[in-house]
């Protein structure tokens, strides 16, 4: 029972992490903390990818002494990878869009940055 | 290579080579009763636009600009557009709140159906 | 020689928008003419690639690449126990189909780009984004692995989020970049979720393979729905549409065309995760999908025309009819998934409303192209993209007035252009599922027209204005892509029925075969 619950944990933490980033991306006013909300989410789904390899009691997939070869997934791993860089340039390319918009219009306030609308 | 020159729907079928020489053949015939008028009809005073009398406002001042082109059509929906426009709000949770909202709906409906 | 060019064309496909778009600051520095030359070079490359794997797989049937493996045909290597194990580009008739619209449209938007931003700075970035666009938008049409779609999903976004945001314009440009952005990143991590999910079940992101495993527990729902509804949203669907208009006005109008383009090749999306993926599955909910798609359908198109009416912008006017243009395309493929169970209905109307739903996707990719560009080529002249203060253009512009003409015509439903055939099919089609559903339809196409003729009449009609003397015709290279796109709406339209057989009829046997496309990997099973 103890152990079903501990291997249930990470998606538990999924759950937590994407819950904080949905709420910090609705209900938060300043764009920099709906933007730490949004790579909140991206760890979330990240950590969902990574968890959803564990193998119980496998190894790490390296082939090199290995002790076993009952192994966790690495695919998942290598998918992670892709969505860990494509979340950089996202965070880096959302971030720079940021400054900009500090610039240009004063505020980032999301409430106010509204001059295309209806 | 043979072509179809009939686009068949399975209830009809629409042939536009066809209608292009219906067209021009109707063309035709209007150009022809059109050029058994008067000659003069594109000379002088029969050139400037009759606006019940008055004069022409000078640079494009009788031009009714776009806003007011559809004045009635907005008005008559006025009660629709009223609620329609201010959901555009521009906020940008608001959109993905609407995302949100239609997954979230999309997921209740696909689960219990 | 030229077979092992033909051997590799999928390859070709995504590998040369990429060279290219790479290349583009080495190039640049030799000077504009080069770049303009290396642009121009690079697009004719890539479309005459498209055009040449898409007439492989008009005659010849699905063609297969698999990436890394000795023989690229081969989908399932000796030693691999019967799974695919390497990533598969997989293209069938309807993904030729797509192929086919993004290589026209990208040629026609490259040679316009060369002359309407030859005045801007930062040319180098600009064009390597537009190659990163057309790149993503072709690999996420060609892909037959679902991992690899979430990428070149990705690539597009961001690609078409920089480009939006590229010509500052006081802030707004940037502002509506950030939204797509935003919009487009949780929608990517929703479908990674998905494809985590389905991973997680079933140990494959083949798609045909997922698609011979899946067996629809109640996580396989949960991932559909987490596919199926950020990839509506990715296509502009109401009630997800807000980023649309907002992205599109401020876009520079070559990469709006382009953005039309990224919309639909996600539509393309949906409707693989839906009928290929999983398709007959979806057997108690056939309907419950098949309404969704046409409930959303309907909201777009009559929303997005209500709200364009009143626009003052004529970029926001023409985006928020794009909005309402996908809708016909959702309303036709829908009443198809809706009636993908009953075959006489699926053979009486069913297969005619999706090839009206299809063919209406080409059909808007070239006139709502052209429409951009023409309001791409009158803010080039004018400074200016507000009606109230744009008229009498039409005595000066009289090229750009002629290709707005087509484009407003087509939009309209007009005979004898290419919208009337596919809003034709669409209509008979689904006046026989549900006439209410039609007549919705019609009222759409009625009020397209009347917005077009407010702008027709806003832009180019009237006596000449004095602060627009100097607006004289727009430069040859603009006009020439244009023209391209004009000619193709112009041939679509008096041979309909050439295209239909050879291009859409395919594409919806394609769609609505999902043995067909498991047993071209995994070889009749």
């Amino acid at each position: 029972m103890i152990t079903r619950l501990l291997l249930a944990f990470p998606f538990l933490a999924v759950a937590i992490l994407l819950l904080i980033g949905l709420g910090a991306l609705l209900f938060k006013r300043n764009l920099i903390k709906m933007l730490m909300g949004l790579s909140l989410m991206e760890s979330a789904v990240n950590l969902f990818l990574v968890a959803t390899g564990y193998r119980q009691d496998g190894a790490a997939p390296i082939f090199t002494n290995v002790p076993s070869t009952h192994m966790v997934l690495p695919t998942v791993q290598a998918l992670t990878l892709t969505a860990i860089v494509i979340g950089v340039a996202t965070s880096a390319m959302m971030l720079s869009f940021a400054m900009v918009i500090y610039k240009k219009y004063g505020t980032v306030d999301i409430r106010k940055i509204r001059k295309l609308n209806g | 290579m043979d072509i179809s020159w009939t686009l068949q729907t399975g209830s009809g079928s629409w042939n536009p080579v066809l209608w292009l020489l219906a067209f021009a053949v109707a063309f035709g015939a209007a150009w022809l009763i059109r050029s058994l008028g008067r000659a003069d009809n594109r000379k002088g005073d029969a050139l400037k636009p009759f606006i019940s009398g008055n004069e022409e406002p000078a640079d494009g001042g009788g031009h009714i600009p776009a806003s007011n082109l559809y004045w009635g059509f907005t008005e008559a929906m006025k009660a629709y557009y009223e609620k329609l426009v201010p959901l555009h709000t521009g906020i940008p949770s608001d959109y993905v709140a609407w995302l949100l909202g239609v997954m979230a709906l999309m997921l209740v409906i696909a689960l219990t159906v | 020689m030229m077979d092992t060019l033909t051997r590799h064309l999928p390859a070709l496909l995504v590998a040369i928008p990429l060279l290219a778009a790479f290349t583009m600051p080495l190039v640049g520095r030799a000077g504009n003419a080069a770049r303009s030359a290396w642009v121009v070079l690079g697009a004719l490359l890539t479309s005459l690639v498209g055009l040449a794997l898409a007439c492989r797989v008009f005659t010849g049937g699905t063609v297969l690449y698999v990436f890394g493996a000795a023989a690229p045909h081969v989908p399932l290597p000796m030693d691999s126990g019967g799974i695919p194990i390497r990533i598969i580009f997989q293209i069938d008739a309807l993904g030729a189909l797509m192929v086919v619209i993004a290589s026209l449209a990208s040629l026609a938007i490259a040679i316009y780009s060369v002359s309407a931003e030859a005045r801007q700075s930062g040319k180098d970035g600009f064009y390597s984004m537009l190659f990163l666009l057309v790149a993503g938008i072709l690999g996420m049409v060609s892909t037959g692995d679902l991992f690899n779609f979430f990428v070149f999903l990705e690539i597009s976004s961001l690609a078409g989020a920089g480009l939006v945001a590229y010509r500052i314009d006081k802030g707004e440009a940037v502002e509506a970049g950030l939204k797509y952005a935003l919009l487009s990143t949780v929608g990517a991590l929703s479908v990674l979720m998905a494809i985590g999910i389905l991973f997680a079940q079933y140990n494959a992101l083949n798609i045909a393979t997922l698609a011979s495993r899946l067996q629809f527990t109640r996580l396989d729902m949960v991932a559909l729905v987490l596919l199926a509804v950020p990839l509506a949203m990715k296509c502009g669907a109401v009630p997800m549409h807000f980023w649309t208009p907002d992205s599109y006005t401020t876009a520079p109008s070559s990469i709006t065309a382009l953005l039309v383009v990224s919309s639909q090749a996600s539509l393309y999306g949906l409707f693989r995760i839906l009928f290929t993926l999983y398709g007959d599955l979806l057997q108690f909910s056939w309907s419950t999908f098949g309404w969704f798609l046409i409930v959303l359908g309907v909201l777009s198109s009559f929303i997005g025309v209500t709200m364009a009416i009143p626009q003052k912008d004529v970029k926001r006017l023409m985006a928020y009819h794009a909005v309402s243009q996908t809708g016909y395309m959702l309303l036709g493929v829908g009443v198809g998934l809706a009636v993908l169970g009953n075959a006489e209905a699926l053979a009486a109307y069913g297969k005619t409303a999706m090839a009206g739903g299809l063919f209406h996707i080409i059909n808007h990719a070239m006139y709502k192209g052209l429409l951009f560009l023409t309001a791409g080529a009158i803010f080039y002249r004018t400074g200016t993209r507000n009606l109230n203060k744009l008229g009498g253009l039409g005595h000066t512009m009289p090229w750009t007035m002629v290709f707005f003409m087509i484009g407003a015509l087509a939009i309209a439903g007009i005979p004898p252009f290419n919208g009337f055939a596919s809003k034709l099919l669409i209509y008979e089609s689904v006046f026989r599922f549900s006439p209410f559903l039609s007549i919705i339809a019609m009222v759409v196409s009625i009020l397209t027209l009347a917005s077009f003729v407010k702008v027709f009449h806003s832009m180019f009609m009237g006596a000449p204005r004095a602060e627009f003397a100097q607006a004289r015709e727009v430069p040859r290279p603009m006009i020439a892509g244009m023209a391209l796109l004009a000619l193709v709406v112009v041939v679509t339209g008096l041979v309909p029925q050439a295209f239909v057989d050879r291009m859409i009829s395919p594409a919806v046997e394609a769609l609505v075969d999902r043995a067909g496309y498991i047993s071209a990997i995994l070889g009749g099973n």
